[in-house]
């Protein structure tokens, strides 16, 4: 089997392997059915199962399998191994909702039939015909399942197609996601209001109360005004519960809810950035051009008079685009066999490219470098736009801070810059991650997962300056489509506030409560979520700790770049004096123009990164990403984590990880073993145990794969995966391959 | 009269004098008068003192000095494709060319081995101005160009002379500057491959195996080293046979063991069948008796390196493959792996892209079309073949490619790293390259071209970088599996083009010591070893009996940025990565020594607290051990 490829002078190249045989002869060995049904969690109801199903190990190409029963429940579609399974026992990260068998409905992205060897894609239209003999489920955590239908009875067969067919294609209504009867039981709900006072005493802030802004506001200096009207969403449905706005804006009934800026975040010299709903500037619009003058006015109010905006749907590709590129990159990594993997991976890098994913990012952290320059350098405030405002604002605003603002890269700090740019800042989740199978696919788009790549790119290029690791975006890029928390569910606080009293089990009594993704012990045990910490986070020294465990984080920053032009503030210029002001809007639109001129943005801030990157770094100050082609890289724990042959025996950064919080954790230990002792009772208690469970832990797992802690191999053996089709991958077709293989043995050449 | 000036600068010190001595060779005393004005109008002779690099205090080998002629400090202009033109002063020594600038802040340098120039030529003919431009291409990924502003003929023509001298020494019957470097180091790095401790280690000679002298005077075969293992069931007249039926008389001989299987290695040229099929029945023998020495396995693996296209074309010219009819229960595999030109021309397409600029938006398509990667693909996935038939098939293996000494020894060496955690040592890889490198012949001093002015020579190859290139792969992907860092094979490469040490000079063993190589130069290893800490990988973790099997799919390959894209400062990491390194070291020392100490304080407490426990928190609490 090894030897496939260029054995000998022939290559034999694998087809379509034939899988019937296998398996009748397992079949004919395996007569116990045994009825297994899935641990339900509360609120979850079985529709259909379906035995025997076989489900492709992926492990091999050989399409062996293992036999199982395969159900679909309002919350996933799960196989049950009819082995027993060794596996889940002896797992360090497990995931408590779902397992490696199993599928949340949302996390759903295509389904396949294979007809007669032929592979199609299921459309509502095909699940009323034959069902295949195949089903290949595609996720969007990019696992691919393969199961074989022919095994079972046909009318199982038929059911149990449809049913998942069914959930997991149709457009539905929210009330069908499973998080509203996961949480409407009774008992989940006390749960979840003890869960969610909880996550209140810990330290994300989720910006749903006025505190929680003014906390930000006084965090960092900023010096805007709090707007508590729109409470009960009199303003507009779009805006958030609370927000802030530059205090020379008035009176904000008068604009409709749209196109007003909506303050970030403040810079420590007090420029600050702000972002606002606008549609793109189009005709000469008397009117449009007041409004953005009366709007950049008291964007540039709000500190030394100067202000910049940038219109991110001019520069930054439309969501559409991003969706379509991603749709393409996302293929890459989609892998049904062997052949597949070694066939697309001769064409790897240019396949890439021509998805544009990649090249998307570069242009995101781009834009928020430039923003950043104005904010750090230039000490302007920065005004960016979008038509709704918040797709790639929320994009370029969260980047922004994390670059500017160390707090934010903190995992607590970070989890709060989600909630406030994104969950309070009404990032309409529900329909850019098509939760609800939309037909309509004009507003579906992978926003925030591109915010989550930019995020990585960073993590990947300054590790030691973020307190969590690539191990939690991976996990916080799937637990989106997980249906069990609220957090991803809505397109706006409005409609969280709305459907949330709609869904209430406990008559009019309260909203219903559901848990945040924040609050991880849903998921994960806590020794699970030691791996969401990064073991190389260069921390600030202790009292500032401290300072921001009490919920007042400073701002803490180093000495940046001198402000070019620190003139003391005219405080009473603008009204009064008409022209200064019309010389100042002058100005502003100059600056403006320049800074979205659209040849060689890179070039502007080139030099900018350059003169950054000659200060000695610092963990705790700003930080910019190299943006040059081979510092832009693939997020491999994320696209590779499922695909066996990349998978590395013993290797990959995990050997690393490892290895720093095995160092850590026993570090900690002996701390705790020493508190114990401290108080006068625990001389008796042994701690022997402990520490010898936490090593057994690590040392039974011996030789990790990279993919740990995601998929685990069943391939203990430390088989190495040979590449197949060697010759095809590399044809020379230069006369050089055919040149003497040692020149200096036959002939001299010149 | 004498005007003179020190400049230190980055461990380097340039004594100038100004002193007329147009006419006399031999070497001026520097008077060390300190000038600080006006020292640059007058065109100046300077006396280049060779300091040592390595060492932090200035030390000056008198013996050594040149009188090197070079133009006035502000005429020269360095085009530096990043920063644009700089204007400094440029100094060139019989070993290095050192460029400063200074009109820049902060104070920009160029520091190169003259080694590392592979041409120097005159770009554009004078311009009216006078402009002179020359470039220098480097072996190392880089261009670089300067401008004389100068327009005195003498002068400008004295550098680019100086530098076609000293950069090319074998070309100008002169002696490389190694055998001039007389650096003393605590530790001799040519004792540090002995091939009989080494063939001990591996449990040789033993009952199947022995060690053949008939190769002592390098009479069987002169690229080979003086000591072979072979069966012991082949005499050493059925060697002297073998010889002649084996291109350039590479007979297969064994490269290593398997301790426990005892399946075999071995590594050998092609078999000179020809369009006839010639035959050799010692030669069928002798893989018959290898065969046999492995008693788990009744066959044997032929590893063919080459393309089986570009092997059966080799018949043409006498050479070929073995036939499955001649060689019983052997089984002859292609490993598709092209040949040095193929490879040249690789690298050349890769500087192009990587030099000096990256087109960002098409970055992955042009490293695509260099195929740098795919060949690293090809050469990890039949090292990896090897390395799976010896491991899991317990199959003895033989590997050859036409000659044996470019294929093979990135073949053999990958396999050897993967199957015996020996060599992912620092000492270890010493030895490996040692062996199936340098006293196997691999001709470096072809593929390199060390000294040697003929840039377009069709025998240079960037062999022994791929095969660098290929460990740096797998110190990627086992970040903890390798004693060494980064810096290491780094500085490998630096020095494989610097001439500055003896290691990597001369073609094979019997050269190096009819040159008295090891007797006139220091080897590599002196100055390695003598700094080890510089070298050693902080998250190593020594695993005896550890198997690595890389993953080679183009997805897990990356394009070494810190070796080939390292002249580009954007791409530089923030830190140097050595740095890094050191950091990472002394943080894990400050964990394990507050590890330590509390471990000590919870002892104490436990046995004052307790004494009838006395023995128990020693056990109780494990020695820091790491799991990887």
């Amino acid at each position: 089997m090894l030897s496939l490829g260029s054995v000998g002078a022939k290559s034999t190249k694998p087809s379509f392997v034939s899988y019937v045989t296998p398996e009748e002869i397992k079949l004919e060995k395996e007569p116990p059915k045994i009825e297994k049904h899935p641990d339900l969690l509360p609120g979850e109801v079985e529709f259909c199962c379906a035995n025997p199903i076989l489900k492709y190990t992926q492990d091999d190409m050989s399409q062996r399998g293992i036999f199982g029963t395969l159900f679909c429940t309002n919350f996933r579609v799960t196989f049950i191994s009819d082995e027993k399974s060794q596996e889940e026992t002896t797992k360090t990260f497990k995931n408590k909702l779902y397992g490696e068998n199993d599928i949340p409905l949302m996390c759903v992205d295509h389904i396949y039939g294979v007809y007669d060897e032929k592979k199609k894609l299921i459309t509502g239209g095909l699940v009323k015909n034959k069902y295949p003999s195949k089903m290949i489920i595609h996720c969007k955590d990019l696992r691919v399942f393969q199961f074989c239908l022919t095994f079972t009875k046909e009318e199982d067969a038929k059911k149990i197609f449809q049913g998942i067919a069914h959930h997991c294609l149709e457009e539905r209504s929210l009330k069908c996601v499973f998080a509203f009867s996961y949480s409407g039981t009774p008992k989940m709900q006390r749960k979840c209001i003890i869960l969610d006072k909880m996550q209140r005493k810990w330290e994300t802030i989720l910006f749903d109360s006025p505190e929680d802004w003014t906390q930000e506001m006084k965090r960092t200096r900023a010096n805007c005004r709090l707007v508590t009207e729109n409470e009960n969403f009199e303003l507009s449905q779009r805006l958030p519960k609370y927000f802030v706005i530059p205090s020379a804006l008035g009176d904000l009934f008068s604009y409709q809810g749209k196109g007003f800026p909506i303050w970030c975040w403040s810079h420590h010299s007090g420029c600050a950035l702000f972002k606002a709903s606008l549609p793109p500037v189009t005709q000469e619009d008397g009117d449009f051009q007041k409004h953005l003058d009366i709007m950049l006015n008291a964007v540039a109010h709000n500190y030394l008079y100067s202000a910049k905006t940038e219109d991110l749907s001019e520069s930054l590709p439309t969501i559409q685009d991003i969706q379509q590129s991603y749709n393409k990159f996302k293929q890459f990594f989609l892998i049904e066999n062997s052949t597949d993997f070694w066939l697309s991976d001769v064409k790897w890098f240019s396949s890439l490219e021509s998805s544009g994913w990649l090249d998307i990012i570069r242009q995101c952290l781009q834009k928020a470098v430039e923003v950043v320059e104005c904010l750090e350098k230039d000490n302007t405030n920065v005004l960016i736009t979008e038509e709704e405002g918040t797709d790639l604002c929320c994009v370029i605003s969260s980047l922004v801070q994390i670059m500017l603002d160390p707090y934010y890269r903190t995992l607590m700090g970070f989890q709060s810059l989600v909630q406030k740019e994104w969950v309070a800042g009404c990032h309409a989740f529900l329909d850019r991650c098509n939760h609800l199978h939309q037909k309509d696919k004009e507003c579906h788009s992978p926003v925030f997962l591109l915010f989550l790549e930019c995020v990585w790119q960073l993590v990947q290029q300054h590790s030691p300056a973020f307190q969590f690791s690539e191990t939690y975006l991976t996990v916080l890029s799937d637990s989106v489509d997980v249906p069990v928390f609220s957090t991803f569910l809505f397109n706006s606080a409005h409609h969280r506030e709305s459907v949330m009293k709609a869904e209430s089990p406990l008559a009019q009594s309260s909203p219903l409560s559901c848990p945040t993704v924040w609050d991880w012990s849903v998921q994960f045990d806590s020794k699970a979520q030691n791996f969401f910490f990064n073991p190389l986070y260069s921390e600030k020294v202790k009292h500032e700790k401290a300072v921001r465990k009490a919920h007042k984080p400073k701002h803490q920053r180093q000495l940046s770049l001198p402000s070019t032009a620190f003139k003391p503030p005219s405080k009473k210029g603008f009204f009064k004096d008409e022209t200064d002001s019309l010389k100042k809007i002058l100005r502003v639109k100059r600056l403006s123009r320049w800074m979205g001129s659209p040849d060689s943005p890179a070039a502007t801030t080139r030099g900018f990164y350059e003169s950054w990157k000659q200060r000695p770094l610092d963990y705790h100050g700003l930080l910019l990403p190299c943006l040059d082609g081979p510092a832009v890289r693939v997020w491999m724990q994320r696209y590779l984590r499922w695909i066996p042959e990349v998978h590395i025996m013993g290797g990959g950064s995990v050997a690393v990880m490892t290895k720093l919080m095995e160092l850590l954790s026993q570090v900690q230990d002996l701390k705790r073993v020493l508190e114990q002792r401290d108080s006068s009772q625990a001389v008796k208690l042994d701690h022997r145990p402990y520490i010898q469970h936490r090593l057994l832990s690590f040392g039974s797992s011996g030789r990790l794969s990279s993919s740990f802690p995601f998929a685990y191999s069943r391939n203990r053996s430390f088989k190495p995966i040979i590449p197949t089709g060697l010759m095809q991958s590399l044809m020379v077709t230069d006369s050089l391959a055919s040149q003497e293989d040692e020149a200096s043995s036959f002939v001299s050449l010149v | 009269m004498g005007r003179a000036r020190v400049e230190g600068l980055s461990s380097c010190a340039l004594i100038s004098c100004s002193s007329v001595c147009r006419s006399t060779k031999t070497p001026v005393k520097a008077n060390f008068l300190f000038c600080q004005r006006n020292w640059f109008r007058i065109p100046v002779f300077v006396v280049l003192y060779y300091i040592d690099f390595c060492t932090s205090s200035i030390l000056m080998v008198l013996k050594y000095v040149f009188i090197v002629c070079v133009s006035t400090a502000k005429d020269v202009t360095y085009i530096c494709p990043f920063v644009g033109p700089v204007r400094g002063s440029l100094t060139v020594t019989n070993y290095r060319l050192f460029f400063r600038c200074t009109d820049r802040e902060p104070v920009f340098g160029l520091d190169l081995p003259l080694g590392v120039l592979s041409r120097v030529e005159k770009i554009g003919a004078a311009t009216s101005r006078g402009d002179v431009s020359y470039g220098l291409a480097c072996k190392d990924m880089r261009n670089l160009r300067f401008v004389h502003k100068e327009p005195e003929d003498s002068l400008k023509k004295s550098v680019f002379e100086v530098l076609m001298k000293f950069a090319f020494p074998v070309s100008n019957n002169m002696s490389l500057f190694a055998f001039e470097y007389k650096q003393v180091f605590p530790e001799n790095g040519w004792r540090v491959y002995d091939p009989l401790a080494e063939y001990k280690r591996q449990g040789l000679p033993k009952e199947s195996w022995r060690i053949s002298k008939v190769n002592d005077h390098y009479e069987l075969c002169d690229s080979y080293p003086a000591a072979l293992v072979v069966p012991v069931t082949i005499t050493d007249e059925e060697l002297r046979r073998i010889s002649s039926f084996r291109a350039k008389g590479r007979i297969p001989v064994l490269s290593w063991i398997h301790p426990e299987s005892q399946a075999a290695v071995v590594r050998a040229s092609q078999p000179m069948v020809g369009q006839n099929g010639r035959r050799c029945k010692e030669d069928e023998k002798l893989l018959q008796a290898i065969m046999d020495a492995n008693a788990q396995s009744h066959k044997i693996f032929i590893f063919d390196a080459r393309p089986s296209v570009n092997a059966a074309a080799n018949k043409m010219k006498g050479g070929g493959y073995e036939s499955e009819d001649a060689y019983q229960n052997a089984e002859l595999v292609f490993l598709d792996i092209h040949n040095i030109h193929v490879m040249r021309e690789s690298q050349r397409k890769l500087k192009e892209v990587v030099y000096p600029n990256i087109e960002d938006s098409h970055w992955l398509s042009n490293l695509e079309s260099t195929h740098w990667l795919e060949h690293i693909k090809l050469i990890l996935a039949g090292a990896l073949r090897i390395a799976d038939k010896v491991e899991s098939g317990k199959t003895s293996v033989v590997v050859h490619c036409s000659d044996g000494w470019d294929r093979t020894p990135q073949l053999t060496s990958l396999a050897l790293i993967m199957l015996d955690s020996h060599y992912r040592t620092i000492r270890g890889f010493q030895i490996l390259l040692e062996k199936e490198w340098l006293s196997f012949g691999h001709r470096f001093q072809q593929r390199v071209g060390h000294g040697d002015k003929n840039h377009t020579d069709a025998d240079r190859s960037p062999i022994f970088l791929q095969f660098i290139d290929c460990v740096w792969q797998m110190t990627r992907q086992f970040p903890a599996a390798f004693e060494f860092n980064e810096y290491f094979l780094i500085t490998i490469l630096d020095q494989l083009y610097s001439c500055l040490f003896g290691t990597f000079l001369c073609n094979s063993e019997q050269q190096r010591l009819k040159e008295e190589v090891p007797k006139h130069t220091v080897s590599l290893w002196s100055f390695v070893n003598s700094q080890l800490e510089e070298f050693v990988n902080p998250l190593y973790v020594h695993y005896p009996s550890h198997v690595l099997f890389p993953t080679v799919g183009i997805r897990h390959l990356q394009l070494w940025v810190t070796y080939y894209i390292r002249w580009n400062p954007r791409m530089r990491p923030q830190e140097p990565v050595h740095q890094r390194y050191k950091e990472l070291l002394a943080k894990r020392a400050e964990l394990q020594k507050r590890v330590e100490e509390l471990q000590r304080e919870a002892a104490n407490r436990t046995a004052s607290s307790s004494s009838e426990r006395a023995g128990s928190p020693t056990r109780s609490i494990t020695p820091v051990q790491t799991f990887v």
